[in-house]
């Protein structure tokens, strides 16, 4: 049984960057005292646009632009359900997945069968061609290097930056904060839109990039493993990360397994990374008063404005 | 006189169906601590809300050193110089003391700047602080101390202070009275909002009195005695509470050696508690928080199960009953924090009577609810103890304090209960809500039960209660009769005197 470790976390990588765009996403909307469970939905709303407009134009740097504009045009509908009209945010949250699947069905009819341009991957002359490295860090494609850019940018904007600040602030306490004269509604909105964008990244890295293809429901959970992930790795980006590249891991490494014909029934490998992704960040926020501390304690609730 | 820092004039604010100011007019001066008085519901909230830019009024005008003062959100009252502390504080918990200050700042200096200028400031007037700190650690005091510091880093001329002491020990409205009178000598005016006269004779220069929305009267407190304040205040004189003078019967409660392990680290053990209540006895337990008060309820309401023994009614084991085999039993309690421990928030006060008077007044039969007799019997709460709702099915979370303590307190003495435990009952309630509430625990006691007061409040307890001792770190002082108790012996029994003199020396 031969697994090659190089190729294994090369593709450890790509299973991973889905689910850890629309984490980070998520994330931030969390952070934000929003629970949108839609995550699943404006993935494949991503998935769609993003392989629309590719095929259209041929560019896939296009294509991912529009699926961040579907992601996060999906997360508006949200937005102004839960942030204006008060609509119970886990009830809409629900909808948004059944209505983006449904969705984007429809807009995926025509185009299914046809072939993405191939998203470009980054070569360096040297860095890319070096035995190990090169294939595990050096030739990626963009979307994989502005991912953990992102992980990155929300870790710094969430702890050293006053942005950062207001949007725990609001997450926390939205009542204090707009007695301060925050603008509680404002700021959760442009977080719903960054997590809806973050969101139709990772769905259109599915169709673009490890697919490469659009077919119905695509994304097949990944967005409720993201949305999972966010609460196990108790709001902590750099968690978020290590759960999504944990999953991504055993993820490649079953598959690898199966095909390898190894004597343990299919079943048990493919519920592997969920159980084991589950196992592990469960285990690293238990036992710690702090973790349970880091939960947005105005997470979910409905804020309006009084007085 | 010299022009005045703020002037309000004919302010009017109108709610669907109230009017929460009306004509409102009245004038701050530089360096002056300016007391806004009125029972709750007086509309005191709503105008200090538009003073703070967070309401908008409907009518009249105000102005700030003589030019136009209209703030359209509280960042416009920061930066005129209008700062305020408010009733539930406006903090973060899971942040961190720098971090909340930060959020309160129109342009917060780096991190490591603001640290240093926390410390500075903190000093400087008396209240230390640790700007690396998460604010969910800190107790009331010290999180009133970050709301404070956050004001002062601004260098306001007006500081609004929203019933400052109503979560604070006397020592620390010592510590805060220490620090307003320190800010008013240095010229920053304070308009200080309370219904505890006896704290606005100490401090204030000037009182401007409002009752439904109207300014009913201005006096010097200095000169005008609590009395004629609360006159004024609510419109009619308050009855001192009338005592029966019928002797007391035989023992009805008898607490023996009890103690009890704390439920949490931040718990305190009891040691050794004993009490013994004669039916018709008032026994005032008083204490600094903190010192066992929660835990002896808890002990005495059954959520803490003991020994059979430790507890007895009347001469029976009670001690490893239930809370409501207690209550049936008779040994009823109201529990310091109204919402979420005496009241469920979100449950209306119909579902809250029922909550506790479901034995006792038989709500149920054969495992279901009578809810008609249930509304019943929280109408008859509302009529006799004048609890302002406009019915019974309104949510508990939605009565102002003073209303829903009444009909906690209510709730339990329409029960006639042999025994009654009360914590904190007048926390945070107006005048005349608490006059009422102490006159209806008397006359239970009057009519037979026995009843223990647990307060933060001495005059409180001095006024009510037949006997007195004090909780200090779990334990409980020798009983002594309160009349011809001085505050000196007072100040003995508490015991732990001593250790807090220190504490406020440390402070300051």
């Amino acid at each position: 049984m031969m697994i090659d470790p190089v190729t294994l976390i090369a593709a450890l990588i790509v299973a991973s960057t889905p689910i850890l765009l629309a984490g980070i996403g998520e994330l931030v909307v969390e952070k934000a005292g929003v629970l949108n469970l839609g995550v699943e939905g404006m993935m494949i709303m991503g998935a769609v646009c993003g392989f629309a407009i590719a095929v259209q134009t041929g560019s896939p740097t296009l294509g991912f632009l529009a699926a961040a504009a579907g992601g996060a045009a999906l997360s508006l509908i949200f937005a102004i359900l839960t942030q204006y009209l008060l609509s119970n945010q886990v009830a809409t949250g629900l909808a948004l997945t059944l209505f983006g699947l449904g969705l984007s069905s429809l807009i995926g009819e025509s185009i299914s069968g046809s072939t993405p341009p191939p998203v470009a991957r980054l070569d360096i002359p040297g860095l890319s061609d070096m035995p190990v490295l090169g294939p595990i860090l050096f030739s990626h494609t963009s979307m994989v290097y502005i991912s953990v850019g992102l992980v990155v940018a929300v870790w710094a904007v969430l702890k050293h930056t006053h942005i950062g600040l207001v949007i725990r602030a609001v997450g926390e306490n939205h009542d204090a904060a707009h007695a301060l004269g925050y603008k509680v509604v404002r700021v959760r909105i442009a977080a719903i839109l960054f997590g809806g964008a973050c969101a139709g990244l990772g769905g259109a890295f599915f169709s673009m990039v490890r697919v490469p293809q659009w077919t119905e429901g695509m994304t097949a959970g990944a967005g409720w493993i993201a949305l999972a992930l966010v609460v196990f790795a108790s709001w902590k980006p750099g968690r978020v990360m290590l759960g999504a590249y944990l999953f991504g891991g055993i993820t490649a490494l079953q598959l690898r397994l199966q095909a390898a014909g190894i004597d343990v029934p299919v079943e048990i490998l493919a519920m592997s990374p969920y159980v084991i992704t589950i196992l592990v960040l469960v285990i690293m926020s238990s036992g710690k008063a702090r973790a349970a501390l880091n939960a947005p304690a105005a997470l979910g609730k409905v804020f309006h404005a009084t007085g | 006189m010299s022009a005045p820092l703020l002037s309000i004039d004919g302010l009017t604010k109108a709610y669907p169906g109230v009017v929460a100011n009306n004509q409102v007019s009245f004038q701050i001066q530089p360096g002056e601590v300016h007391a806004l008085l009125g029972e709750n519901g007086a509309g005191k909230s709503t105008l200090v809300k538009m003073i703070y830019g967070l309401v908008r009024p409907d009518s009249g005008t105000m102005s700030f050193m003589g030019a136009s003062y209209t703030p359209a959100e509280p960042r416009a009252a920061r930066a005129t110089g209008v700062a305020m502390v408010f009733q539930h504080f406006s903090l973060f918990e899971a942040l961190n003391v720098a971090e909340n200050i930060a959020l309160g700042m129109e342009n917060p200096p780096k991190p490591r700047d603001l640290a240093a200028r926390i410390t500075e400031v903190s000093e400087a007037y008396g209240l230390p602080l640790d700007p690396g700190r998460l604010v969910g650690d800190l107790s009331a005091g010290e999180r009133q101390r970050v709301e404070i510091i956050r004001c002062l880093l601004q260098d306001p001329k007006l500081l609004i202070m929203d019933e400052p002491t109503s979560v604070l020990t006397p020592q620390e409205v010592e510590i805060l009275f220490h620090t307003l009178r320190k800010l008013s000598a240095e010229g920053t005016a304070i308009l200080y909002i309370s219904h505890k006269l006896e704290e606005i004779r100490a401090l204030c220069d000037e009182a401007t009195v409002l009752r439904l929305g109207k300014v009913v009267g201005t006096c010097d407190p200095k000169s005008t005695s609590a009395a004629e304040m609360a006159e004024l205040m609510v419109g009619k004189s308050l009855a001192v509470p009338a005592r029966s003078e019928a002797a007391h019967g035989d023992v009805i409660l008898e607490v023996d050696n009890l103690s009890v392990a704390p439920a949490s680290a931040f718990g305190t053990p009891l040691r050794d508690i004993s009490i013994k209540i004669k039916a018709g006895e008032v026994l005032g337990i008083g204490g600094v928080a903190g010192n066992g008060q929660d835990e002896l309820l808890a002990a005495l309401s059954g959520e803490t199960i003991t020994a059979p023994n430790a507890v007895e009614l009347k001469g029976k084991p009670v001690g490893n009953l239930s809370p409501n085999e207690r209550r049936s039993a008779g040994i009823l309690c109201g529990p310091e924090e109204r919402l979420g421990h005496a009241a469920a928030p979100d449950m209306s006060l119909i579902e809250n009577a029922l909550l506790t008077a479901r034995h006792r007044k038989s709500l149920d039969k054969n495992g279901f609810l009578d809810w008609g007799k249930t509304r019943q019997y929280a109408e008859e709460v509302i009529a006799a103890f004048d609890v302002r709702t406009p019915g019974p099915e309104n949510a508990a979370r939605s009565l102002s304090g003073g209303n829903l303590q009444k009909f906690v307190i209510g709730r339990e003495v329409m029960q006639e209960p042999s025994v009654l435990v009360v914590n904190q009952p007048t926390w945070g309630v107006d005048a005349s809500a608490a006059a009422d509430i102490r006159q209806a625990i008397l006359d239970l006691a009057g009519r037979g039960a026995g009843v223990i007061v647990i307060s933060q409040d001495l005059d409180e307890l001095l006024e009510i209660s037949d006997n007195f001792c004090a909780l200090n770190e779990g334990r409980l002082s020798d009983t002594k009769p309160t009349a011809g108790l001085t505050m000196e012996t007072i100040g003995l029994m508490l015991g732990g005197a001593h250790d807090m003199h220190e504490a406020e020396v440390a402070h300051v």
